[in-house]
């Protein structure tokens, strides 16, 4: 990114978020500071061609459009994709804080203040298409913002109403009641909320978030949304550490956790942690066939929607294939030379890119 | 195990060194070598015999493969125990949830009269012709206004009686009152009838109301016309007719059929599955006869021992299951309720698998005369003379009256299964019901001395046979569990 003197100026060299406005005749943007209110616009130039701009950004990123936003740092010349009103996928993130430290984690959390992000979020939003379908609230933990987070509840609420809202939380912070409601009130129309319950046990749970006393604090999370009407999904990480007990696991949750919408066992994507810990976390999706599909059939049999992501087709038994979702977002996937002639890879959401660094081995094409 | 990366801890430092605690639970002997644990919400788990002194005396070691099964299942607690009993209870109050909602069954006997004079008949035959046995508008519209007090969401009304048919204006009239004064309640409508006085009339007015039929069936021409005896002998051929018109007018899964099990039913349950799959109908009710009304003076003709009611209902069952995996869709209504209760923290409506006792709770009875009961076994005993089931009459009691100034409360108070002698420490507890009317019926007592009780005996052994099918079938596990929902 380069900035001209002028831009410097303009900005005090403080890092802003922008919105890229109508495109001129000469191909470059106008550019909208949300982070001051000042009605001036710089003009935005992508690419090396076109007249000169306040800001220039490489051709790498042709793909913005007007209605994008980013967060750009004049002092270290660093831009962020924030928000694409073309995409199906925005991601709200939050914070890098947590208060587990998951073994799988994608994401390690950072003790750092980083209040700024939910500040920039609060910017962003009436900015927002408003037929945005959906948007993901994710982390770090969304729960640690305390008040930021209900502002961002309303936010959404009041300029996106007919937006769907998804966060992911590990849902220890509900087991206050008072927390809970106070986003039951907050919370726009279309939420809910995803929460990753790893174990029918205390301590398996806690040994996997590495975090004692946190499946007690989920559980009675879970209750205190139901209580307060807020509207939840179950997340399970399938890995070496949890595959053992998924039948187990769906007959808790069918017992304990009826009022759940959904329940979405997941495989397991190779960043961060997950990486680190691979070694011990690692297990070929072929060996766990028979307990997920035990787990899943047990869910499906009490009446609740149960969801596979992150699994290739051609490893799902065929009785599991009707419960996996495209999960992985279009621009994350990608097919190995194994999948050639597939005939299920429009359905088959395929692999994270992190795959390569291991995976099954036994992908095969399905003719 | 492989290694971590550093900083993280292996799966030990999250485990408590300290023995579990005991949460509580029930226990019994299943058979020889296994007990039945069940805990405060009624779900189970199958364990060793041997492994019980042991479990008890908190001496199983934490990694036993035994003890997370213990855990999740709220047998016992180690180091999470306030979320259990939290669990536990909103299993128990979503199992419950129904004695808040109150009565939900509204049974009016529209009408004493009938044409047929089965042997096993609870309530009085009385000749067609005979008014005086029939409900009155006056006596109709006052069972509704009473009725529409009750508080529940829903509200279920079946006509009974006798033929209830033989007095349909008088059924009009209570669907009308009942849909025009209604406030918010769900209603439902059932027509309990031997369908031999079906007209068009009457099955347009059912088709427009969305009024269900229920009927009996209770096998083949034979058994069927031998139990229900009619002029003419044609019970059975009328019957088929009835259920054909029916469907045929409000749709297949409107008419619902139900059999009595009689002495001659016991050495043919097949046959009796099968005239059910014949006639289209996808569940059948295995039922038990009960012993009041004429049912107790003819004992010696049509009633048999519980042990041969059991047998007549395990090959039952192995019938049905065996047709469940020839692709026929087939369901028991008994043992699905029983599993709803056994499998699931749902609650079930049946009212005679409840704790209080169903009779008044959750159903009423209006009497042709206005008399008010809170069971129709203990309408029957009234017609014998024994008049502890009377709650009240349409003619001078409220509703707060039905239930306060009456043997309800002590009724109540004396039928739950958590307290009675026996059941306290059943582990089928959780499942079972308590059933008043039989007690007092057979051993002359509310509360009943269960070593001696068919009641128990029946229930018992039928629970005892599921839990057994769920551990030792797979294939019959896997149809059973689908029955549940
Ligand atoms: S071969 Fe590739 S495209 Fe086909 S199911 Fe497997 S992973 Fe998916
Ligand atoms: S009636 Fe018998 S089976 Fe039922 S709970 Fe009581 S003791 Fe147990």
């Amino acid at each position: 990114m380069k900035l001209n003197d002028k831009a410097h100026f303009g900005f005090g060299a403080k890092a802003f978020i922008g919105l890229l406005e109508a495109r001129a005749a000469d191909g470059n943007y106008a550019l909208r500071n949300l982070s001051i209110d000042d009605p001036k616009r710089l003009t935005l130039r992508i690419g090396s061609s076109g007249s000169p701009a306040d800001v220039s950004l490489s051709e790498e990123m042709a793909y913005l459009r007007a209605g994008d936003m980013l967060r750009l740092n004049p002092q270290t010349n660093d831009i962020r994709v924030l928000y694409r009103g073309s995409s199906r996928h925005n991601f709200l993130f939050l914070t890098e804080r947590c208060n587990s430290r998951c073994l799988m984690c994608s994401q390690p959390p950072r003790s750092i203040d980083d209040s700024y992000l939910a500040d920039d979020i609060l910017r962003m939003i009436p900015w927002m298409a408003k037929d945005t379908r959906e948007l993901g609230i994710t982390g770090g933990e969304p729960t640690l913002l305390h008040d930021r987070l209900t502002a961002l509840l309303g936010a959404v609420k009041e300029h996106l109403p007919s937006t769907a809202l998804h966060m992911l939380s590990n849902g220890r912070l509900f087991s206050y009641l008072r927390y809970a409601e106070r986003v039951a009130e907050a919370k726009p129309a279309d939420f809910m909320v995803g929460v990753p319950l790893y174990a029918d046990t205390a301590s398996a749970h806690d040994f996997v978030v590495q975090a004692s006393g946190a499946f007690e604090e989920t559980l009675f999370g879970l209750l205190n949304l139901a209580r307060v009407g807020v509207r939840v999904e179950l997340r399970m990480v399938v890995h070496r550490h949890t595959y053992a007990r998924l039948p187990q696991f769906a007959q808790f949750v069918a017992r304990n956790l009826p009022f759940v919408d959904q329940v979405v066992i997941m495989g397991l994507e190779l960043m961060g942690y997950a990486r680190s810990n691979l070694d011990s976390l690692w297990i070929d999706p072929v060996e766990y066939q028979d307990e997920l599909e035990r787990c899943v059939h047990h869910l499906d049999q009490a009446g609740l929607n149960v969801f596979i992501y992150n699994h290739q087709l051609c490893l799902l038994r065929p009785s599991l294939r009707r419960f996996a979702k495209k999960s992985i977002s279009d621009w994350k996937n990608i097919y190995l030379p194994e999948c050639d002639g597939c005939t299920l890879k429009t359905e088959c959401g395929g692999f994270f890119a992190s795959a390569t660094l291991r995976h099954s081995s036994h992908i095969h094409s399905i003719r | 195990m492989t290694k971590l990366a550093a900083g993280f801890k292996q799966i030990g430092h999250y485990r408590i060194s300290d023995p579990y605690s005991l949460l509580p639970f029930r226990f019994m002997r299943l058979d020889a070598g296994r007990h039945v644990l069940t805990n405060m919400a009624g779900q189970h788990l199958v364990v060793p015999a041997g492994i019980m002194p042991e479990l008890v005396e908190r001496r199983l070691p934490t990694g036993h493969p035994l003890v997370p099964d213990l855990e999740a299942g709220h047998f016992v607690t180690q180091g999470a125990d306030d979320v259990h009993l939290e669990l536990l209870a909103a299993q128990i109050r979503t199992r419950q949830a129904r004695l808040a909602d109150m009565t939900a069954l509204h049974m009016f006997v529209v009408s004493l009269r009938c044409d047929h004079s089965c042997g096993y008949c609870q309530v009085s035959r009385v000749s067609e012709d005979r008014k005086a046995f029939d409900m009155t508008p006056k006596t109709a519209d006052r069972a509704v206004d009473l009725m529409l007090r009750s508080p529940s969401r829903q509200l279920k009304v079946e006509f009974q009686g006798g033929e209830p048919l033989l007095n349909f204006p008088v059924i009009q009239r209570i669907v009308e009152r009942t849909k025009k004064r209604a406030g918010e309640q769900d209603l439902a409508f059932v027509i309990a009838t031997n369908l031999a006085f079906v007209t068009d009339e009457i099955l347009d007015f059912c088709a427009a109301h969305q009024i269900c039929i229920s009927t009996s069936l209770d096998g083949p021409p034979e058994l069927h016309n031998t139990n229900r005896p009619r002029p003419g002998k044609d019970a059975h051929a009328r019957t088929i007719d009835g259920i054909n018109r029916c469907r045929a007018r409000l749709g297949h899964d409107r008419v619902s059929a139900l059999m009595t099990c009689t002495a001659s039913s016991l050495a043919q349950p097949e046959a009796i599955i099968d005239e059910y799959v014949r006639h289209g109908f996808q569940e059948i009710f295995l039922r038990y006869i009960s012993p009041y009304g004429f049912a107790v003076r003819a004992a010696n003709k049509v009633g048999y021992e519980t042990e041969q009611f059991l047998e007549f209902y395990r090959r039952g069952l192995a019938n049905i299951l065996n047709l469940n995996g020839e692709g026929v869709r087939m369901r028991e209504v008994y043992a699905s309720i029983l599993l709803r209760r056994m499998l699931t923290s749902q609650p079930t409506g049946y009212v005679d698998l409840q704790s209080p006792a169903g009779a008044g709770l959750s159903a009423l009875v209006y009497n042709y005369n206005g008399e008010v009961y809170a069971s129709d076994e203990g309408r029957m005993l009234a017609e014998m003379g024994d008049k502890t089931f009377h709650l009240g009459s349409v003619h001078h009691s409220t509703w707060e009256s039905l239930f306060l100034d009456s043997p309800l409360l002590d009724m109540a108070d004396r039928t739950m299964t958590e307290g009675l002698p026996g059941c306290s420490e059943c582990a089928f507890q959780p499942w079972c019901g308590s059933d008043r009317v039989f007690h007092h019926a057979t051993q002359g007592d509310a509360v009943g001395h269960r070593p001696t009780s068919a009641f128990c005996r029946r229930n018992m052994e039928i629970m005892r046979h599921l839990v057994r099918l769920l551990e030792d079938d797979p294939a019959a596990a896997e149809i059973l569990r689908g029955w549940a929902r």
